[in-house]
């Protein structure tokens, strides 16, 4: 009796995410971050298409681990011959570092625009394109409206927008569907051998619409992401409160 | 078809031309001389002098002396040449074939133009009427031969349109110099006593060429429409314009989008029939005082989408400043290439580079913004980190080489490395901790050094060595070490970038 009820919640939770325009797969490709704890975060169990996601980034280390992030989930994302466009005012992006990512450089295309409001012009245009498959703009501050406007454009096309906010001067509640907080962590070699190991970043999931805020450290190795281990904040915090 | 010539005499062009800079002159008699052989001889005359007896050619002080307050101005020789042309090309209204017919006439093509100003009476009124407007005096005729059109403006004074089959009867009357003959041929046939075509015409064709030569007779025949006489247009005919002119002038914005979508559709459709695409295109606003209002847009690969291109003019259409009206849009395609029809693929939604849904976003962002500002990078042939990706503005262009995989590169690079101060232990070892910006990094791991020289073909300098390090933070650096250790305290360190 227990389990039909739950099985039926499931399926009901399953028809109510389409209609709040949360996507999750493209074409079949589905994002392949969410595995086991991270499936508790994200509505519907993965990491949604047809969504702009935030990222808040405090200083060059923070915008490098996340442009690092981003380029790991773009690499996913242009696996077959996929065009991604990187909007942005000041850019120190390294093409040939793209590479060690699985990206083609030549895939992706850079529009350098000063003004805020061409960037957001050039953001909702491309956005609105359902022919690229992911969209990064470069965008310090970001309102409410405009934010929610990237979100309306996106949900019509299906693909993904990563806004990446480096030193905002307000945190204030956007429609973007998550808002994410990058760091790096120092990486580690087996055995204790000498040497740089594989990137690994601590990925704090601060917002999430219909699901539960988290906190995982991943490691990017030949391709894929691994979770080291992960502090699910929100589910203690949860368990605290009834405890 | 039937072809329809106007032929345009300005009688008075260049004295016009003095009343309308200088409307005193209008009731005064003037005349332009310019000096001929040690003395100033009339080289054209207003209408009132020309009754008083100032006729061109004649001595200035002789003229003095008939018309005792008679103006004289210099004359500018090559005006006549200059007002012609701007003439014809303020008459590409009436028509797209306009060519000058030097010292004083205009050729038009108006084949097939009339009809959109209500028959062909309608048409050489408005012409002269707006002709009249700008202050010019005219003599206006339509046949279907130049020759015949030129015979009548100038001869024919009491008939403007010549109707199709009608030269021969109205040729008869004219006199031989309607036929645009040299002046000792002409002073030839008045000393026979030839003053009328009907005299000539009527003759063998075997005698005329005996007497006349072959020239008289090539004339007869192209007034006749039995040879064809060309003209060279002022405005080159372009094969992929088209035209729209309007009832009214056009003032308002919705009027103008609408003339851009109309003609958009006209000339889309001509190119999807003949598989070619625009790659540049310029939408012409003739305004009714005069000037031309003009939009450029460009491609970055050729389209025949017209709902694409109309967005890519919609952007600019602000800018055009209708001011009392339009009454003609053009729209031209520049630049045109090869477009085969591509097969639509159903099933696949993200589409690589050659997506038409990439590039029409990609022009629509450089309509707005400026090409300038949307990179896409190559890889190159070179080892040292600036020049191993090169800029192309092309969506086209595929890589030539491989990207460089073996050794890890960071995903940050600074534009200019900046000065560090390290600490490093022995020469070629990585440093132990190093300060950027008042920080200081104590460097936990590290990897390298990696050498790369510096392209002594290219540029002078020492080689780099590269290390990866990384800070107890987690923070990952590249840094360099410029040239051979040397022991002395010369910053030779570097930061050039940031691995994720």
């Amino acid at each position: 009796m227990q389990a039909a009820k739950s099985d039926i919640i499931a399926r009901l939770r399953q028809q109510l995410h389409p209609l709040q325009g949360v996507k999750t797969t493209l074409n079949g490709i589905e994002v392949a971050t969410a595995s086991g704890p991270q499936k508790i975060a994200f509505p519907n169990d993965l990491l949604s298409y047809g969504a702009v996601h935030e990222f808040v980034c405090n200083g060059s280390a923070e915008t490098t681990a996340t442009s690092g992030f981003i380029a790991a989930l773009l690499a996913t994302l242009m696996k077959n011959g996929g065009v991604a466009i990187w909007i942005s005012a000041k850019r120190n992006l390294f093409p040939t570092g793209l590479v060690n990512f699985g990206i083609l450089p030549e895939n992706i295309i850079f529009l350098d625009l000063q003004k805020t409001k061409d960037m957001l012009w050039a953001l909702e245009e491309a956005l609105k394109c359902s022919s690229i498959a992911a969209v990064i703009g470069e965008i310090p501050e970001l309102s409410f409206t405009s934010a929610r406007r990237l979100q309306l454009a996106v949900e019509q096309s299906g693909t993904m927008g990563f806004i990446l906010r480096n030193n905002p001067r307000n945190l204030t509640t956007t429609g973007c569907v998550t808002r994410w907080k990058i760091s790096s962590l120092p990486s580690n070699l087996e055995n204790g051998m000498p040497g740089v190991g594989f990137p690994r970043w601590n990925a704090s999931l601060l917002k999430t619409r219909n699901g539960k805020p988290a906190n995982w450290e991943v490691e990017w190795a030949a391709g894929k992401f691994r979770t080291l281990s992960s502090i699910n904040t929100a589910v203690i915090k949860t368990l605290k409160k009834a405890g | 078809m039937e072809k329809r010539f106007v032929t345009i005499w300005f009688p008075h062009l260049k004295t016009d031309w003095f009343v309308i800079k200088n409307p005193a002159l209008k009731s005064i008699p003037f005349v332009l001389a310019s000096p001929d052989h040690g003395r100033m001889v009339i080289t054209a005359a207003n209408e009132i002098a020309i009754i008083a007896g100032a006729n061109p050619g004649t001595v200035v002080a002789d003229a003095r002396a008939l018309i005792p307050g008679l103006q004289v101005l210099d004359d500018q020789p090559e005006l006549a040449g200059k007002l012609l042309k701007a003439l014809g090309k303020w008459f590409i209204r009436f028509s797209p074939c306009v060519g000058v017919d030097p010292p004083e006439g205009l050729i038009i093509d108006a084949t097939g133009c009339s009809h959109l100003w209500g028959g062909e009476a309608k048409y050489l009124s408005t012409i002269q009427e707006r002709l009249k407007q700008l202050g010019y005096t005219i003599r206006i005729a339509i046949a279907n031969t130049i020759g015949m059109a030129w015979a009548a403006a100038h001869f024919a004074h009491d008939r403007s349109i010549i109707e199709p089959g009608e030269q021969k009867t109205a040729m008869l009357s004219l006199p031989p110099a309607a036929l645009r003959l040299e002046m000792d041929m002409l002073e030839r046939f008045q000393k026979l006593g030839l003053y009328q075509l009907k005299d000539i015409v009527k003759m063998p064709a075997s005698v005329l060429r005996r007497r006349f030569g072959d020239y008289f007779l090539q004339r007869v025949n192209q007034a006749l429409g039995k040879e064809e006489e060309y003209f060279e247009p002022l405005v080159p005919f372009k094969i992929y314009q088209e035209r729209l002119p309007c009832l009214e002038p056009i003032v308002t914005a919705t009027g103008i989008e609408i003339a851009v979508q109309r003609l958009l559709e006209l000339l889309c459709h001509r190119l999807q029939q003949e598989e070619l695409g625009l790659r540049t295109a310029i939408f012409c606003c003739y305004r009714v005082d005069g000037k031309v209002e003009k939009i450029e847009i460009g491609t970055s690969r050729p389209s025949h989408n017209h709902f694409h291109l109309f967005k890519l003019f919609e952007n600019h259409l602000g800018q055009i400043e209708p001011a009392m009206g339009i009454e003609l849009f053009t729209l031209e395609a520049q630049k045109l290439e090869d477009a085969a029809p591509v097969q639509i693929k159903l099933w696949e939604n993200t589409g690589g580079l050659e997506h038409s849904d990439l590039s029409e976003l990609l022009d629509r962002i450089a309509g707005k913004i400026g090409s300038n500002n949307i990179k896409r990078y190559l890889p190159a042939e070179h080892y040292w980190p600036e020049r191993s990706y090169k800029p192309t503005d092309s969506l086209q262009e595929k890589p030539a080489t491989f990207w460089q995989t073996h050794k890890l590169r960071p995903i940050q690079l600074l534009p200019t490395p900046e000065k560090i101060e390290v600490t490093a232990p022995i020469p070629d070892y990585p440093p132990m901790l190093f300060r950027h910006k008042n920080e200081v990094h104590k460097i936990a791991k590290a990897d390298g050094p990696e050498r790369i020289e510096q392209e002594w073909w290219i540029e002078d300098g020492e080689h780099r060595d590269y290390y990866c390090v990384e800070d107890e933070k987690g923070q990952r650096f590249w840094l360099f070490r410029l040239g051979h250790y040397t022991g002395d305290k010369s910053h030779q360190w570097f930061l050039h970038g940031y691995f994720a």
